[in-house]
């Protein structure tokens, strides 16, 4: 699913965010990436959802060379990813119900299937009551919901997540979790940096932990293995 | 692109004005002035041309005859002038016309100068009044009126009158006050693209992350320029109506007040018809196309993350 051989990313004033990384995520995954601030994390899943370009090595998402492609093809791949911020990145004068069905409007679906669609996924996260609120009027797990909601509503394969419990309460955080793993079992790959130890020890999963722009542990059902 | 698709972005690019109130508020007022103080330049540009060119019409050429030439002569002669191809219009002054004019320029006071000449004894010469279509070639018509003179050995013309030198100096006058009409208005509209397009810029720096949003979930260039191209467009051309409506509103009064006074000295300013399309063709094309190059151009810069 996402293949990448000897990742190198070298930024405009000189800093190695990744030192010849190389690693292969399999499809319906889901994978913690941990490590210290600074260490690449960032960078690592930024390269995924061709927000940033490999300086040097190969790196492909569903079988398109994501390194090379063409920037008007980029759209295209990004509809079949799904990413989550630590900050939402919601539409502020957008309603709940329009920040979701934006991401459909976007590939010109129908607009019975958008109403359709829109309020399956805002059931699933459990805001269908609040679909004509608008983000300000939402608590910040409910705002996650909406950019879950949003990132989930058009069936993408890939779901990367930077940080999405990052500005969560631990009880919010836990709701955010079994949200995510309900999308795993449905079939998406899940790629997801995080700092929360408990989360990562509680919830056993892959990790991948980065560390001065290498890989230094990977392992099928790690720890986060920091002190916090 | 589909057709609903573009019903969608029609519609968003509507909401986005209302979304974005204060904002697209400020990109209207700067529109609104820019433009109010342009029309106000262009329909004073209109007028002191009209000015000039009422000035200049009144520009003729008087050609005098010896004073015992012929009348199949006095026709040969008008007919010759009027083949002109410059001439528009050739009146033939008699003696008793030029005599009667003649009274009437030396006004009461002075009738007694002329107190005993009458038609017996009228010593006046019969005399043309030649207008021409373009005032600017009277120097080459009143050449062309001596080379038929020329022509006639019997050189019946003894003087051609278009006021010499005079005339070459009104012209340079309304040549340079058009001038610099037309550079105020093209300065003006300069500024003016300017300041709105900075306006604009603002707005559109202020939903950057709109735009990154956008890209986020995999929209196309296309799909993110559209609605901030409607945007741009329906507030370029909203606020280019009111400034014309009111524009035209303070011309109509401004007309209506001075009608009478300039009657008086002859003159009159464009009508509100002629004025009104040229000023609102103007108002409305420039508005129009500088929402949208505004908004395009600032889409564009953030298009390249």
């Amino acid at each position: 699913m996402i293949e990448m051989h000897d990742i190198w990313k070298t930024y405009a004033d000189g800093t190695h965010a990744l030192r010849g990384v190389s690693v292969r995520i399999d499809r319906n995954e889901f994978v913690y990436v941990v490590g210290p601030s600074g260490a690449g994390k960032s960078t690592f899943m930024k390269l995924i959802y061709r927000e940033e370009v490999p300086t040097k090595g190969q790196i492909s998402v569903n079988g398109f060379n994501i390194g090379k492609l063409k920037p008007r093809k980029i759209p295209y791949v990004r509809r079949n990813i799904g990413v989550i911020f630590q900050d939402f990145r919601l539409l502020p004068k957008l309603t709940v119900y329009e920040n979701v069905a934006f991401a459909m409007e976007v590939i010109e679906a129908p607009k019975r299937i958008i109403k359709k669609r829109t309020m399956e996924v805002l059931e699933l996260v459990g805001l269908k009551h609040k679909h004509a609120s608008l983000p300000s009027q939402l608590s910040g797990g409910e705002q996650q919901r909406v950019s879950i909601a949003r990132a989930i509503v058009n069936n993408p394969s890939v779901i990367v997540a930077d940080e999405p419990t990052g500005n969560l309460d631990p009880e919010t955080s836990m709701g955010i979790m079994n949200l995510l793993e309900e999308i795993n079992f449905r079939g998406s790959t899940i790629i997801m940096a995080t700092h929360n130890r408990d989360i990562v020890n509680n919830m056993r999963k892959r990790v991948i932990a980065i560390e001065n722009g290498n890989i230094v542990r990977d392992e099928a059902r790690g720890e986060y293995g920091y002190e916090v | 692109m589909k057709f609903s698709t573009l019903l969608r972005h029609m519609r968003e690019g509507a909401k986005n004005i209302i979304r974005n109130g204060w904002m697209s508020f400020a990109s209207m007022s700067s529109i609104f002035i820019s433009l109010f103080i342009l029309g106000i330049f262009v329909l004073l540009a209109m007028n002191v041309n009209h000015m000039a060119d009422q000035i200049e019409s009144k520009v003729q050429i008087k050609v005098y005859l010896q004073t015992n030439v012929e009348e199949a002569k006095v026709t040969e002669i008008q007919n010759k002038i009027g083949n002109i191809t410059e001439v528009s219009k050739v009146t033939v002054v008699s003696k008793e016309e030029g005599l009667q004019q003649l009274k009437e320029a030396m006004g009461e006071e002075n009738s007694d100068w002329l107190e005993g000449y009458n038609n017996e004894n009228n010593p006046l010469p019969i005399s043309y009044v030649v207008e021409v279509y373009d005032p600017q070639t009277v120097e080459a018509v009143a050449a062309q009126i001596q080379s038929i003179n020329q022509a006639d050995e019997t050189l019946p013309i003894t003087k051609v009158k278009y006021g010499e030198g005079y005339v070459q100096q009104l012209f340079k006058i309304t040549n340079a006050v058009r001038n610099i009409g037309f550079v105020i208005v093209i300065g003006l509209g300069v500024t003016a693209m300017f300041l709105i397009s900075n306006t604009i810029k603002m707005t559109i720096i202020n939903r950057r992350r709109e735009i990154g949003i956008m890209k986020l979930v995999g929209a196309t260039n296309a799909f993110i320029r559209w609605p901030f191209f409607i945007e741009g467009a329906l507030i370029g051309f909203i606020s280019s109506v009111i400034t014309t409506v009111l524009v035209l509103v303070c011309y109509g009064q401004v007309i209506e007040l001075t009608q009478l006074d300039l009657s008086l000295m002859m003159f009159s300013l464009v009508p509100m018809k002629e004025a009104g399309m040229m000023t609102a063709l103007l108002i409305i094309v420039i508005g129009t196309l500088i929402g949208i190059w505004g908004s395009t151009i600032s889409v564009r810069k953030y298009l390249k993350v």
